[in-house]
């Protein structure tokens, strides 16, 4: 188990990861990935019981599903620094014939990966199906899941909210990173979730909150204590706030870094902000 | 092999019926084995396996993008995961969520759909799809079973719970002649030849299988002699069944309940346009929606009846 200042260096190199992955290619989704580096260190360090020696079943085993699956450059410099292929293998981000696509895939069996992601709004059904077949299993693992805030605006999430609730699978800790930001704007600009927790508690699940998604401490409290209270019959959900971008001082809570991969100065400039703690790939 | 008029048409049965007979088989004999269905159990005929398994048994309510998400993460645990609702729902409303949560992440889900085409009959064209074979076959790895009775979808049901991988099983509501005999394997990808012929093959899939042995049968009145394939499986295609016939006869008919673009005719031609340059005449509802009606009125009107087949035996005849 890391301790807290281990933690913190895997954010200070995931968060160089993804802005070099990015920049490498002139494409990829940085902001999001820069905001939930806290919440993907957090799970994939201290919080899940996983295998990186990666069985599509994970029997036996803690999952995880990225429906945002935008933010691949963070899950895959996630996935490769806890040991699930080459960190090397960084540098085929997006590239022709590489496993790291530019959205989550299991076309090319890449470890660590379950489900296609990237059309949004699907991810939430497959995790809550993961977690129905647990108890189906009498595996007493349980089942993680990353959404984006403005993702909630697809119907579909709703059906699974309804579904997980009237089914009572109490096997899932669903997380949304509340960020505010979208590609057009904020997102109570673009179409306002309102109050997410009311919105989510009335559809029959937990909610926990964690107020600053950011600080590694809080993420792991909040995880913590979404795990104490998985087993009681009910759902549960984390809303995160987080910042996109955050890390990088240019990028901080501006949602036009949704999409869009630093230039060669804007990428010098973020590096210079984020040690290099566990060696560049 | 059996001669066409041996056939015994008088028995009727509904292909969802034979689904759910199969569904039921399987809840006994394989308990990885489990299905869910968006509140249409009595529909689809899956109310034994629901009372059997209650604990394999899920309703997703009216919420048919989550069913196909929730089947694809129980088969990430093992589970084989059967969806059931009409075929409207199974595919047009879902493609995108079959597209990638099955078919593109290679889940092992069998999507079972019944109430296909404008057989379907009063509740009108919201409900008869006759683009779904076509939406299906073009998913990459997705298998399409169209199986022509009771008996045949009974047994595809427990065939494709043995296969790995996504696959689309359609059929109806209407009560059909259940003429294959029963406890015949399937064996998807190899079709059936019902009766050898040398002036025309007739390809089809579905409720079209019976309708074209009707037809053979009056063909053979005028002299003509039809080898007749029972194409159950669109995806992946018997095309070797399809150019050694074609070899043969030099005249093909192909018969199915299903828009012309995009379905098995679509298929078949395709593979003689490639292999082996065949006239080729089309039975399939010509770029048009359904409407309300009793089945046997709405496939007179849309063209895909016994005497529109016999039709286009003939002139696929006169076209070599």
């Amino acid at each position: 188990m890391a301790s807290i200042d281990e933690m913190k260096k895997v954010c200070s190199q995931v968060r160089r990861d993804i802005i070099r992955m990015t920049h490498l290619v002139n494409s990829g989704h940085p902001g999001g990935s820069l905001g939930c580096t806290e919440f993907m260190v957090a799970l994939y360090w201290e919080i899940m019981d996983h295998n990186p020696a990666f069985n599509m079943s994970g029997e036996n085993e803690d999952i995880f599903f990225l429906s945002n699956g935008h933010i691949s450059p963070v899950f895959y410099s996630v996935l490769a620094r806890s040991g699930y292929f080459p960190v090397d293998e960084l540098k085929t981000f997006r590239k022709i014939d590489s496993r790291l696509q530019g959205h989550p895939a299991t076309h090319e069996h890449l470890p660590g990966v379950r489900v296609a992601s990237g059309s949004l709004g699907q991810g939430l059904s497959v995790a809550v199906g993961a977690a129905l077949g647990k108890k189906q299993n009498n595996d007493s693992k349980l089942v993680y899941s990353l959404h984006g805030d403005g993702e909630l605006q697809e119907g579909q999430n709703w059906e699974a909210f309804m579904f997980a609730a009237h089914h009572n699978i109490d096997n899932i800790i669903a997380t949304i990173d509340r960020n505010d930001a979208q590609i057009d704007g904020r997102t109570k600009d673009v179409m306002d979730l309102g109050d997410l927790r009311q919105k989510v508690e009335s559809f029959g699940w937990k909610t926990i909150d964690v107020a600053d998604g950011n600080d590694l401490q809080s993420v792991i409290d909040g995880l913590q204590k979404a795990k104490a209270a998985c087993g009681q019959g009910k759902p549960i959900a984390i809303i995160l706030n987080t910042k996109m971008g955050y890390g990088v001082d240019f990028m901080h809570d501006k949602y036009q870094w949704h999409g869009k991969a630093t230039n060669e100065e804007q990428t010098a400039d973020a590096l210079g902000q984020l040690e290099e703690t566990l060696g560049d790939y | 092999m059996k001669a066409l008029q041996d056939y015994d048409l008088s028995i009727a049965s509904d292909t969802r019926s034979g689904f759910g007979a199969g569904l039921t088989a399987l809840g006994a004999a394989n308990d990885k084995v489990v299905a869910l269905c968006a509140d249409l159990t009595g529909s689809l005929k899956m109310n034994e396996f629901a009372k059997n398994h209650p604990k394999r048994f899920f309703n997703c309510g009216v919420a048919e993008a989550n069913m196909m998400g929730v089947a694809a993460g129980l088969s990430i645990n093992g589970m084989i995961p059967f969806t059931g609702t009409f075929a409207n729902f199974s595919t047009g409303r879902v493609y995108d969520q079959i597209r990638q949560s099955i078919a593109y992440s290679h889940k092992n889900v069998k999507i079972c759909a019944s109430h296909a085409g404008i057989t379907l009959g009063e509740d009108g064209a919201t409900h008869q799809i006759l683009e779904d074979i076509g939406m299906m076959k073009m998913l990459p790895g997705m298998t399409v079973i169209v199986p022509c009775d009771y008996n045949q979808t009974k047994q595809a049901t427990l065939a494709i719970a043995e296969h790995e991988g996504p696959v689309y099983l359609r059929f109806g509501r209407p009560k059909v002649p259940n003429f294959t005999p029963e406890n015949t394997s399937f064996q998807i990808g190899k079709a059936d030849i019902l009766q050898e012929g040398t002036d025309v093959t007739i390809i089809a899939c579905g409720i079209m299988v019976w309708k074209s042995i009707e037809a053979a049968i009056e063909l053979a009145k005028d002299g003509i002699s039809v080898e007749l394939i029972n194409m159950h499986t669109i995806k992946p295609l018997d095309t070797e069944a399809i150019l050694k016939s074609a070899e043969k006869t030099g005249a093909v008919v192909s018969a199915e309940e299903h828009q012309r673009h995009g379905g098995l005719g679509d298929a078949v031609a395709q593979t003689l346009s490639m292999h082996r340059p065949t006239p080729l005449e089309m039975v399939a509802v010509n770029d048009s929606f359904g409407e309300s009606g009793k089945p046997d009125q709405l496939m007179q009107k849309y063209g895909i009846n016994t005497e529109h087949i016999i039709a286009a035996a003939q002139k696929a005849i006169n076209r070599k």
